[in-house]
């Protein structure tokens, strides 16, 4: 940690009694690509706000390189947005608009013009410089909003669903120019997105907010392996969430009784060691057998009735009904070997105890 | 089946026909248009577009004619220029005083409507009667409550003399500041009727964005609410200029012989002096004008989009 982090220090917003945000502790290192998810109106938005100094906060502060920024007027902070609504000025055209903010640092005009130029090539608008945005289709005035924000090159970029308009071909070239953009410049970027996708493959870090708060953060590929609450757990991916009842701890494993099937689970993967508790598994590491007797040894299993199958491509996605009811969706990668399970064939859905987890319901 | 084949070998000539002629529903709507004009137009025509006409026609009458030996239309466009020579003063001050009464109007109802329009909140809508309350009474009678506070006896004079900044035999009547402090107040609302509704329209949100791409209040303010407040300014300058250039009642009322403007000598040269031809000839003169300076203007400072 140096004191060029971003440092939210239990930050409070509050609008007439309801809080957006709710003592929210994070530190964004300096330079690193910081992905913030969270289901609609979980205060993401508000948090880059603050952040921007667009919005006050009730109580807390925030630190830039040191600097308590809490109170610093947004046009003296090092830091540039860009905006969910874009934003993009009316009346002035897509090269004013993306040089609005470097003719106000005193930058000359040959460098703003080449700098637009550039960004503007870079964002694939270098031909729209003359239009003005109401001339433009909605992801091209996004991606004008993400140009003008970045040509600034801030301390800290915020970005708020900066790509929530594009096609999904634009969308990862521009994931990919932003991931190369970021680290070619070292800028921090805080990213808010609605794409789980995006948040694991951009991100250094990726935090989970729920309803004002941090429910998770870590790195990706930690943050999925091993959630820390159903919530995260569903919302990073998908997960088979099965409901357990803890029945007892021995030689590092906690075994649940999970609708009369005795199942273990790693201890180092449970968040709880008593009481009520989902097990939850991917879907993409329960496998299929035949029956339980070809089930490996070491695999827990449970037995069940395949209700739907469907072809994706890259795998099949089977539900299956377990005894008690709620279905299971299993992944079986489409590796080129038949596989001719059909609904309403009986089948044990298993997996390594390794890949499942254990947090509270 | 042989019941049938006529519609069958009528069927392809009906086809080629559909492309050519529109749909029955679209021909009928195509005179809804011209109906919806029509009433307009003959409203104008009849009582904007004659009357015109007619003046036109008075302005190059026979200055030698009179009410009681009638008038005969002789080209006399001489008539132009002795108008120009006897009252060119009156003519040329209205200009004045209507461009200082738009000026002013701009430095008052700027302010007055960006704070209703920005930072009214629940109080928008009440201040926006307040501006428009002036209108619940007569013109006429407001003018006149003007020429009472502002008599030589009355409590401005009174308090302006108590401070010494008018001499004891100074007046506010009859000056150039009661004339224009009149129409000021005559014409403000609708200077900030059309501010209101063009910064009322502004997405705070371009504001937040300025103030994040390192753009003060101040800076904020001339890149981007003034140029999207245009229109506005536009259209309430025009609102107030062409009116107050025009105007007779507050030089009639608080002014005197030294501020007399043109509207009131068209006034007298129609209905006391009864010289319609010189009376018509300013009144064109006066219309053409302004038409001219509009049309300066609108070239000059007239955004194209319509924000
Ligand atoms: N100015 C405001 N006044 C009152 N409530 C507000 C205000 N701004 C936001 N809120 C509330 O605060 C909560 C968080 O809003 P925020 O805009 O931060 O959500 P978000 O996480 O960005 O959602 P989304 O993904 O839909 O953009 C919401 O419930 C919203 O209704
Ligand atoms: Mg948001």
């Amino acid at each position: 940690m140096t004191d060029q982090d971003l440092c939210i220090e239990n930050v409070t917003k509050t609008f007439g009694g309801f809080a957006a945000v709710d003592d929210l502790t994070l530190t964004i290192p300096d330079g690193s690509f910081f992905a913030l998810l969270g289901a609609s109106g979980c205060g993401k938005t508000t948090t880059l706000r603050m952040v921007a100094g667009l919005e006050e906060p009730t109580a807390g502060r925030i630190m830039l390189g040191g600097l308590d920024i809490t109170r610093m007027r947004p046009y003296k902070r090092p830091v540039n947005t860009v905006f969910q609504s874009y934003a993009l000025f009316p009346h002035m055209n897509v090269a004013d608009n993306v040089a609005f903010g470097l003719r106000r640092k005193g930058e000359n005009r040959a460098d703003t013009r080449r700098k637009v130029a550039e960004m503007l090539d870079l964002v694939q608008l270098g031909q729209y410089g003359t239009r003005r945005p109401a001339q433009l289709s909605g992801g091209q005035q996004q991606r004008v909003a993400l140009a003008r924000a970045l040509v600034n090159q801030p301390e800290v970029l915020l970005l708020d669903e900066p790509l929530g308009a594009l096609d999904l071909k634009l969308r990862r070239q521009m994931q990919i120019e932003l991931k190369r953009i970021q680290t070619e410049v070292g800028i921090t970027f805080v990213h808010v997105t609605h794409d789980q996708e995006e948040a694991m493959t951009m991100a250094d870090t990726v935090a989970v907010m729920q309803a004002g708060r941090i429910e998770q953060l870590g790195a990706p590929a930690e943050m999925y392996e091993f959630p820390a609450s159903a919530f995260v757990a569903n919302f990073l991916g998908q997960s088979n969430l099965i409901k357990a009842e803890v029945t007892g701890q021995a030689d590092g494993h906690v075994t649940v009784d999970a609708h009369g099937n005795r199942l273990a689970v790693p201890s180092a993967r449970c968040r709880v060691t008593s009481g009520a508790a989902l097990l939850g598994v991917r879907p993409e590491k329960l496998h299929l057998a035949d029956d339980l007797d070809a089930v490996p040894s070491g695999h827990a299993a449970v037995r069940g009735v395949i209700t739907d199958a469907s072809f994706t491509g890259v795998s099949t996605q089977y539900l299956v009904r377990a005894p008690w009811g709620s279905e299971l969706t299993v992944f079986v990668p489409n590796s080129g070997i038949a596989n001719p399970a059909l609904p309403g064939a009986e089948v044990a859905v298993h997996w390594s105890p390794a890949h499942s987890f254990l947090v509270g319901s | 089946m042989a019941a049938l084949l006529p519609t069958a070998s009528g069927t392809p000539a009906a086809a080629t026909e559909i492309p050519v002629e529109p749909p029955a529903g679209m021909r009928r709507r195509r005179w809804i248009p011209y109906a919806l004009l029509a009433p307009g137009l003959l409203w104008l025509g009849v009582f904007f577009v004659f009357p015109v006409f007619q003046l036109a026609m008075a302005s190059l009458w026979d200055p030698s004619g009179s009410i009681e030996t009638g008038y005969t239309f002789a080209w006399s466009f001489s008539n132009y220029a002795d108008a120009w020579e006897m009252f060119h003063v009156q003519f040329l001050r209205s200009l004045w005083y209507a461009l200082i009464t738009t000026v002013i109007c701009v430095a008052l109802g700027y302010p007055l409507a960006y704070a209703i329009a920005i930072k009214g909140g629940r109080w928008k809508n009440l201040m926006l009667v307040g501006v428009i309350a002036p209108f619940f009474t007569s013109y006429l009678v407001r003018t006149y409550s003007w020429k009472a506070i502002l008599s030589d006896s009355g409590p401005v004079v009174d308090f302006l003399k108590w401070l010494h900044i008018l001499p004891p035999d100074g007046r506010l009547l009859a000056t150039e500041f009661a004339v224009i402090a009149g129409l000021v107040y005559n014409f403000l609302p609708f200077m900030v009727l059309p501010l209101y509704a063009s910064l009322d329209k502004l997405d705070v949100r371009l504001l937040e964005a300025a103030r994040d791409l390192y753009h003060g209040p101040v800076r904020s303010f001339f890149r981007v609410t003034l140029p999207l407040s245009m229109p506005g300014v536009l259209a309430g300058t025009l609102l107030t200029f062409i009116p107050a250039a025009g105007d007779y009642v507050n030089a009639q009322l608080l002014g005197g012989p030294n501020t007399q403007m043109i509207g009131s000598v068209i006034q007298s040269r129609f209905l006391v002096v009864n010289d319609y031809p010189i009376a018509s000839a300013l009144s064109v003169m006066l219309m053409l004008t302004i038409l001219v300076l509009v049309m300066i203007y609108v070239r000059v400072f007239g955004t194209e989009e319509v924000v």
